[in-house]
């Protein structure tokens, strides 16, 4: 119902997943498995092919070619425009979000090679208060459009948020007005998007750029939605049918290209990149 | 009859004065009828300059507020509804057609909650589904089509949660109406007439002017929506922070610069005078039109564009990476 979907006090990176040490249980079948081998298979479990949720410089890494990626907008960073307080003030959610992830936003943007194609690309990211879109996410997607507008760049689009970031209220559901009119410029000047989802793409992402792509991709078994499976649950008091929200239920209902296993990221972005001979 | 708790002292004085018109012998009393209606006046006044923004929510929410239908029959003649998205259906909870405002023809597209509980359960309560965002589109597109400029009023609690709509692609939906609008070659006007509730109330909201009603709310979420987020429990006290917090009120929007008029509501809101709120929302329509329509088409859509670019708040940080 409303644009926000991830409630930022639940884990927001799979906690099993994540335990320190050379294993990794994989939250989907349990299996433990070698942390080397799972990052050797791009984070995707070698037993149960589930897509573990990877953070953005990690996916700029598994997709591009290596060491071509030239970030733009890097040092964007929040600030805090209502002086937004909950359980804890939003500068100091902020500030920890930083620290422990290390970047500045939840949002890599910044031109890279796939396959030698040059491209444009934004990677989501997760782990930095649920990939949520505040004013900088929002700001550096509709940067690299432009971007991608002025220079003729295919565009790629990692989505992986949450939704629209509560602290910064009527400033993020903005900015999915400010991301879909730029991507309607882009349009009218010909430009190629592809929109990638990854786990999780719900509320006003998928509300707006996510679901805007000329072709839209998603990972599989990812979940993708626009209210939260708990929110619609609640509003019709019915449990929600198997499969709810997942890609495939997407590519069944009509709103998804494709589901690519993330082995195969690379070769369909360039291959459909030739085909808009960009 | 539903009554605001902290319009309990307003009622009772209405009540009184009800009461005393009522008695034959009234002409007697008109002193004190007199004294009586001055109390109420102030007594509203100052209640409602002093509402807090979960008070304003609620009078946003008050079933006696006007609603779309309501304003269409108040400042609008000749109205005919254009039904239907011609993909799926017809969805109550968005309502469309041309009709005449003050000298103009325009395509007025809103909202509708519904009044009676048929209708407020046919309208879902406000919340449109999938198919109710493609028709307005498609209205609106044709409205674009032979120049006609075009009105949306906005009131939702918010998009509709639902398998339905989930299957039929509630996101998408609305994502493509905000990219279309933002091209439309023809003036668009925008008002929060009630409930601005996030995604439900922009995928109708990409306007070259966004007004706000005095006692209307629009925020990324509703106050219960973030209370039960941040607090884990939605009760009046969570719901006021929250409330608060979202600076959701027509005057925060306005000195946020997200929106870019707050039209005036009668003393007491709304639904204590629907014609004189309709009269004053008329007024802004006209003019802002008007001086919309001397503007031509391409530097309308490159004005519009630049009116949400320039929205954000970001900073510089430079750190070093761990």
């Amino acid at each position: 119902m409303s644009a926000i979907t991830w409630d930022l006090d639940e884990p927001i990176t799979d906690k099993r997943a994540v335990k320190e040490g050379q294993w990794v249980q994989c939250p989907a079948c349990s299996e433990t498995v070698f942390r080397r081998a799972l990052e050797v298979n791009l984070m995707v479990c070698p037993k149960c092919d589930h897509h573990h949720r990877i953070s953005g410089r990690l996916r700029v890494e598994q997709l591009v070619d290596t060491g071509t990626f030239e970030p733009i907008n890097a040092h964007m960073a929040p600030m805090d425009p209502l002086v937004f307080t909950d359980t804890k003030p939003y500068l100091q959610r902020i500030a920890d979000a930083q620290a422990s992830t290390g970047e500045n936003d939840g949002v890599q943007t910044g031109t890279a090679y796939v396959k030698g194609r040059r491209i444009m690309l934004a990677a989501m990211d997760f782990t930095f208060m649920a990939g949520s879109m505040g004013s900088v996410v929002g700001e550096k997607i509709t940067h690299a459009i432009e971007h991608a507008t002025d220079h003729d760049l295919p565009l790629i689009i990692v989505s992986c948020s949450g939704g629209a970031r509560m602290q910064e209220s009527g400033f993020s559901l903005m900015q999915m007005a400010k991301t879909s009119a730029a991507l309607a410029r882009f349009d009218r000047a010909g430009g190629l998007f592809i929109s990638v989802l990854a786990d999780p793409t719900t509320g006003g992402v998928t509300a707006s750029f996510a679901m805007l792509g000329d072709v839209i991709i998603a990972e599989p078994r990812a979940l993708v939605g626009f209210a939260g499976p708990r929110v619609i649950k609640q509003t019709i008091r019915q449990d929600l049918p198997d499969g709810f929200q997942t890609s495939e239920f997407l590519l069944k209902s009509g709103f998804v290209d494709r589901i690519v296993h993330r082995a195969n990221l690379r070769t369909e972005i360039a291959r459909l990149v030739d085909y808009a001979g960009k | 009859m539903f009554q605001l708790d902290f319009e309990q002292p307003i009622l009772e004085i209405e009540h009184q004065i009800e009461s005393m018109e009522a008695r034959p012998d009234a002409a007697r009393w008109a002193d004190e009828l007199a004294a009586l209606r001055a109390t109420r006046g102030s007594l509203i006044e100052k209640t409602y300059s002093g509402l807090t923004p979960w008070q304003t929510v609620r009078v946003a929410r008050h079933p006696q507020r006007p609603q779309t239908l309501d304003y269409v029959d108040l400042m609008c003649r000749d109205f005919g509804q254009l039904h239907g998205d011609r993909r799926f259906g017809d969805d109550p909870a968005i309502v469309c057609g041309f009709c005449r405002i003050g000298p103009l023809k325009v395509m007025l597209v809103g909202h509708q909650k519904g009044r009676t509980t048929p209708e407020r359960v046919a309208c879902h309560f406000g919340c449109a589904h999938p198919e109710g965002y493609r028709k307005a589109l498609l209205k609106m597109k044709l409205a674009e089509k032979f120049g006609v400029p075009i009105v949306t009023l906005i009131d939702t609690p918010g998009a509709y949660p639902g398998i339905g709509s989930e299957q039929r692609g509630q996101a998408e939906a609305i994502a493509y109406n905000l990219r279309e609008m933002s091209g439309l070659r023809v003036p668009v006007v925008c008002i929060v007439i009630g409930e601005g509730g996030s995604g439900g109330a922009l995928g109708i909201g990409v306007g070259d002017r966004v007004a706000m009603m005095r006692y209307s709310w629009y925020s990324v979420i509703s106050p219960e929506g973030c209370a039960a987020i941040l607090f884990k429990e939605a009760n009046e006290k969570t719901n006021t922070h929250a409330a608060q917090a979202l600076a959701l009120t027509a005057a925060d929007n306005a000195r946020n610069g997200l929106v870019d008029a707050v039209i005036e509501e009668p003393n007491g809101g709304a639904h204590r005078d629907p014609r004189s709120a309709a009269d004053r929302m008329q007024q802004w329509i006209v003019s802002n039109l008007q001086e919309l329509q001397r503007i031509d088409p391409d530097t309308l859509v490159r004005l519009r564009f630049e009116r949400f670019r320039r929205i954000g708040a970001v900073g510089q940080r430079i750190a070093p990476r761990s």
